[in-house]
Formats: C-alpha cells, structure tokens, sequence
C-alpha cells in the first residue's frame, strides 16, 4: 500500500492550540509520526525580565488558561524562597484549595475532550455541564473563572468565609456523586473502553526515560507526584493518595485522572474542615534580594517547574519555566507507533497538551550571546539561501534591473 | 402524465421529501441535544443552514475533477428521491412497484454511498481520500447484512416486490413480530449508511477533518447534507414498510398519520444510539459488522426460511 503523510494541524479540528504533526500512514496503520511547535511562542520568559516581580506574577498566571494557579503559585514559592518570607499557614492552605479546585476543573475539562475525540459528545456535554459547578466555586472564592489572581508575594490576596467554606463542601459533593458516574461510565461502557484500551502505549521504561510527568506518567505506573514527593503548601499536612495505574495507555491514563478527582474531594475537604486562622498575607520587599531558587508544582498535566534568579532589583534577572506538556512531548511520538490514524487525535489529547505554555525560542549560533537584529537576520537569511539552494539574490537582482533597463 | 409528473415532483417526491428531510433534521438535531443536557437549535435552523450554505461562494480545487466533484450531489439528491417512489408509505400500494423493486431501492439506496466515495476520491485532498477509502470499507462491512435483513421478510412473504410484502403482512396481522431481529440490524446499520456516531468513521470530525466533504462549500455541500437528510426519511420510510407493517387499513389520513409515528420512531431509534456511543475504528467497526450483526441477519433469514416451510403447512 502506498504512504501517504497527513498534516495535523497547525488548524485542525482536533486540536485545540496551533501544532503540527506529520503522520506518514499506509492506510489506515502509523508507520512514523513527526511533531512540530512554535506556532504560539509569546515571548513571556524575556518580557518577564522587563517586568516587576508583581507584575511578572499576572503575566505568568497567564501563560495557561487552565493550570493558571500552578503557574502562579510555582513563581511566588521561588520568590518568596528568595527573599526568605515566612508565609503564613491560613494562606498556604487556600492556596492548596485553590490548586486542588483548579485540578478538578481541569480533569473534568480533559474528560471531556478526550469524549469529543472519540466522537462521544455526550459525555463532552454532561462533564462540562457538571465542569461548571466548580467553575462557579471558584468564581465565588476568587471572583475569576479562569485565572484567579489569588496569589501574590507573601501569602494571598483574598481570605475565605465561613459561608463560602460550607458552599465549597456542598458542591463536593455534588461533583463526588457525577463522577462516581464518570468511573462507572469508564469502567462499564463498551464503546468508550474499545477507542481507549490499548491505544498509546508506553511503557513504564519509556515513559521514564522519556520523562513523561503527571498523569501521563501514572498512567504507566510512574508514581511520581510532586504533591507527595516534593510537598508544597499544605500537601504535607493532608492525607491523599498518589494514584497510579498498570495499564500504560489512554485507558489508564483516564482511569487515573478520573480517581485523581475523588482524592481530590478528599484534599478539598480535609483543607476546608482544618483550616488554620490567621493573616493570609506577610509583607515583601519590592526589590528582591539577590539569588535564586527552583520551585516545582504538581499542576493538573504535570509537573510544573519556574526557576527564578534575582539580582537585588525590583525586576527578576531571568526567569524560566519548564511546563508539564514540556515534558510529556517527548513521548508523544513513542505512544503513537503502531496505531490507526484514528487513534491520533485521542492520543495527543490524552497528554492533555498545552502547546501555548510549551513554546520556546532556544537559538545556538557559535554558542556566544549575540543578538540578532533586523539587518542581521536578512543577511543571514540571504546567505542560507546561497548555501543551501544556490539562489544568489544578488544575481537575481541584477538580472531583475537589467530587464526593467530594457523596458 | 401530469399526476405522474405532480407525484414525482410534489408529492410524495421531490418537495415532500425536501420538507419531510428538514423536519427529520431538526426532530434528529433537538432530541439528540436535548439528550445531551442542551437546547438544541430553534425549528428553522436546518432551513437556514440550506440557505446560508447556498448563498456561500462554491469553491472547486484546482485538482479535483471539476464535473465529478459537480455531478455527484445531484446524483446523489436523485437516487435517493427516486428510490422513494417504490416505498408503500400508508396502505400497501407504493407508488410505482414491480416485482423485485426491493433490490433496486437497496441499490438506490447505496448509490448516495458510492457518490460519497466518488466526491471524496476527485477531491483529491488527502482528508478526502482518506474518507472515500474509509466510506467504501464501511460500506462492503454493512451492506451484505443490510441485504440479508431486508430480504428476510421477503422470503416469508414470498415477494420480492416492498408493496407485496406490505400486502402479506396487512393480511397476516402479526408476523412482522418475527422480523423484529432484522429490525434490530437494520437500525444498527442505518447509523452506518447515514454515517452517525458510532459509524461516521468517513467524516469524523475530530480525525479527518470533514472526510469525504473536506473540499466542499456553497450549494454542492448544502446539496449533500440535504441528500443525508433525504435518505434518512427514505431509509426510515424503507425500514417502517418492511420491519414495521401494521395498521395498513384505516384509510389514508390514520395511515399517514401511523407513517410518520413510524418513522419518527425509527429516527428516534437512531438517535438514541447516536447518542449512547463513542465513534469505532474502521477496523472495530467491520469486525463488529462482520461478527455481530451479519451473523444476526443470517439468523433472521433461516428463522424465516424456518417459518415458511412451518407456516405454508
């Protein structure tokens, strides 16, 4: 049979950011998959550099729509280890809420992605109809749907009442009960258990080496969770489980997003019930002392790594951040072999990427820093050109006036 | 002439099929979504669609085959009017009958399949071929057991003409009861002829872009939906005259009535099950063809061939 290669993306109905993947397939059978970002690269690491620490806090909460809290939370920890603050235990524990609630909301999220890429629209409609309880929880805790801004240098910017406390318990357990039912759908409906089972398989090995994180990694029987391997705010305190799951494919890695919801009722819960009182906030220095620290967060896709190096300034000196789907990337191309064409879109949606927090500008030329202006580039340009192609754009140029001469 | 000419075009052809295609439509669309917790679109929204599709700009690629790419909605719409003239909707005088119309309804009713293939394959885009390939391996997993259920009923009516089968079955009550096995299949492989969840696997959304109608817009689109939805009131209308015949002979007005109750049901039917399922692989789905719901229909015609030798003595 001849091979064909099929573009995904950078539009494509399956995907929901701008990537490119190459499948080269012989009917329907993958024989190699190639991937390809930087369609959304933002420029956000450099123009943190530009930015005060305050500032750099907003700018970086929006580096991801969904896992904005984890983004945030990991730069004000490396900050706040810089400059040494004491934060105080009220505002570590609703930060741990707010984490918590934000995995929830992101788990129901990808459940229903993963439904429409397998043609269930169905469950796409009930998990993100049932999505919306804990959106509005998080609009009244924080008064923002998407990105809560709850975070700053210090603690956090809202304390929480008595009366929002009870209204978070009640939709635990309203979303307890609905995804009780999404277990049972997993567990039980033929149709959905046939696209997932056994597709994207990677194994325990592979899923190490190629450093798969979160619930792609548990998915494989990794279990690695920040939360309880590393614990940040108040994880250390509280009682869950690190879920992991044998199967190595999309099947499991659904299976364990979906009893990662229940431990994670279970979190909110327990912070809800045993929340300490106190300010909610210390007070930081503008400027920022000199040096620097690396923070990672268990963000709903994975691990979530900020490295942040200040100078003695109120602005950061470099700042760098290593997004979970960074991470998984790397094992998309593995999980791919030797599956249909129609298992592409479950597979890359099975990661849950995030293309827009992944995208980087790495340049090495000569390995020296140097910068590369406007001029510098065209040049560079043209001389490619003559290397690679044989074009002399000078030739063509003189060529072109000489027929405009004779005109 | 004129009646045949009025019958062809208004009623119960052309027009009728038009109007009762958008109904079917929206009777689908609003109870899929109110199944899926959502409003659903308001009554005139698969009219709009026919219309701001049709005042879109038509876009041929350079590298399709300009005549195919043209023809085959027409082709389509054509087939698919035509095969309805031979359905007994109420009573059990179809239209226009002869003996051994079935086979060419069946066959009138797979040319709308191949025109898919074909419309895909002179898109040339990669989406399109991929598609076409997909449609015609869907359509060589359904189309033997589609046969087989169809022609069950037949067999015991010892007619291979749709108005001779309704004729036995309104002088013998209650035997469509056993061909309620051949309904079963047949619903299961309407979802495949009209290409819905679990069987759009030639245009699912989320893999293949658009499949087999990636390339194209304006009036060949609208054409091309206007045929699914076509076929879906005469492959209901087909299943309903053969599966379902009872209440043949209370006149016109309680039998057209019936009709519609009948065929409302069986687009029910379909879009439960649309609803219920994830989308298959092309592999799953010709496995579960050729495992499950061929051998149901092979079961169905030795019941009935069974049931003839009993019942004639």
């Amino acid at each position: 049979m001849s091979r064909v290669t099929i573009p995904l993306g950078p539009q494509h109905p399956a995907l929901k950011e701008p990537a490119n993947f190459s499948i080269t397939v012989a009917g329907e059978k993958i024989l190699s998959t190639s991937s390809r970002l930087g369609y959304n690269h933002r420029g956000m690491e450099k123009a943190c550099e530009e930015r005060t620490y305050i500032q750099d806090m907003y700018l970086l909460e929006r580096i991801c729509g969904i896992c904005s809290h984890s983004h945030s939370t990991a730069f004000v920890q490396t900050v706040e280890e810089i400059a040494g603050l004491d934060v105080p235990r009220r505002a570590l524990y609703i930060r741990t809420l707010i984490g918590e609630l934000e995995r929830i909301h992101s788990h129901l999220l990808w459940l229903g992605v993963a439904g429409h890429e397998i043609g269930f629209d169905t469950l796409l409609m009930y998990s993100w109809r049932d999505r919306e309880v804990v959106m509005d929880l998080l609009a009244l805790l924080c008064g923002n749907r998407v990105n809560y801004g709850i975070n700053t240098i210090g603690g956090v910017r809202r304390d929480i009442t008595a009366e929002q406390i009870a209204g978070a318990l009640r939709d635990m357990d309203i979303l307890e009960e609905r995804t009780r039912y999404y277990i049972d759908i997993a567990t039980s409906e033929p149709s959905f258990i046939a696209r997932l089972a056994g597709v994207g398989y990677i194994s325990r090995e592979d899923a190490v080496r190629l450093q798969a994180v979160g619930p792609t990694g548990r998915g494989s029987n990794v279990a690695i969770d920040i939360r309880a391997t590393d614990p940040y705010a108040a994880y250390g305190e509280v009682d869950f489980k690190v879920i992991t799951d044998s199967h190595c494919d999309v099947y499991g890695r659904a299976v364990v997003r979906l009893l990662e919801l229940m431990e994670s009722y279970r979190i909110v819960r327990q912070v809800l019930k045993e929340m300490p009182d106190g300010p909610v906030t210390v007070k930081a220095p503008r400027k920022i002392p000199a040096g620097e620290a690396v923070s990672r967060v268990e963000a709903p896709r994975g691990e979530d790594v900020h490295y942040v190096k200040g100078n003695g300034s109120d602005k950061p000196e470099r700042v760098r951040v290593r997004a979970s789907t960074m991470a998984n990337i790397q094992a998309v191309n593995k999980m791919m072999e030797n599956n249909n064409l129609a298992d592409v879109p479950i597979i890359i949606a099975a990661i849950d990427p995030c293309f827009s927090c992944t995208d980087r500008c790495v340049r090495v030329i000569g390995g020296k820093r140097e910068d590369l202006g406007w001029r510098d580039l065209r040049r560079h340009g043209i001389s490619w050109y003559r290397k690679h192609w044989g074009i002399d754009f000078g030739e063509l140029n003189r060529k072109l006036h000489s027929l405009r001469g004779e005109r | 002439m004129a009646q045949s000419l009025f019958n062809i075009i208004v009623f119960p052809g052309f027009l009728f099929l038009c109007l009762a295609g958008v109904c079917a439509e929206y009777f689908d669309r609003i109870f899929h979504a109110r199944m899926q917790n959502r409003k659903g679109p308001p009554w005139f929204q698969p009219v709009a669609d026919f219309i701001k599709l049709s005042a879109k700009e038509d876009i041929i690629p350079e590298e399709a085959d300009s005549f195919m790419f043209r023809a085959m909605p027409v082709v389509a719409v054509a087939a698919t009017v035509t095969s309805f003239l031979y359905i007994p909707l109420w009573g059990s005088q179809a239209l226009f009958s002869f003996e051994g119309d079935v086979i060419v309804v069946l066959y009138l009713l797979t040319i709308p399949t191949m025109t898919f293939f074909l419309a895909g394959w002179y898109s040339t885009s990669l989406y399109a071929s991929v598609g076409a390939v997909r449609t015609i391996t869907q359509l060589f997993a359904y189309e033997v057991p589609l046969f087989m259920a169809v022609l069950a009923p037949a067999l015991l009516a010892d007619s291979w003409s749709l108005s001779g089968i309704a004729a036995y079955y309104r002088a013998h009550p209650l035997y469509w009861v056993f061909n309620l096995p051949g309904l079963a299949v047949s619903l299961v492989i309407l979802l495949g002829k009209l290409e819905k969840v679990p069987f759009d696997i030639p245009e699912a959304e989320t893999e293949i872009v658009g499949g087999v109608f990636t390339e194209y817009a304006g009036r060949y689109l609208a054409f091309f939906r206007m045929t699914i939805d076509i076929e879906m009131v005469v492959a209901s209308s087909l299943v309903a005259a053969v599966f379902l015949p009872f209440g043949l002979g209370f006149g016109s007005v309680v039998g057209f009535i019936l009709y519609l109750l009948k065929v409302t049901a069986v687009i029910a039917a379909i879009c439960l099950l649309r609803t219920i399922f994830a989308r298959l692989r092309i592999d799953q789905m010709v496995d579960f063809c050729w495992k499950y719901i061929a051998p149901a229909a092979l079961l169905q015609l030795l019941v009935n061939i069974v049931l003839k030798g009993v019942l004639s003595q």
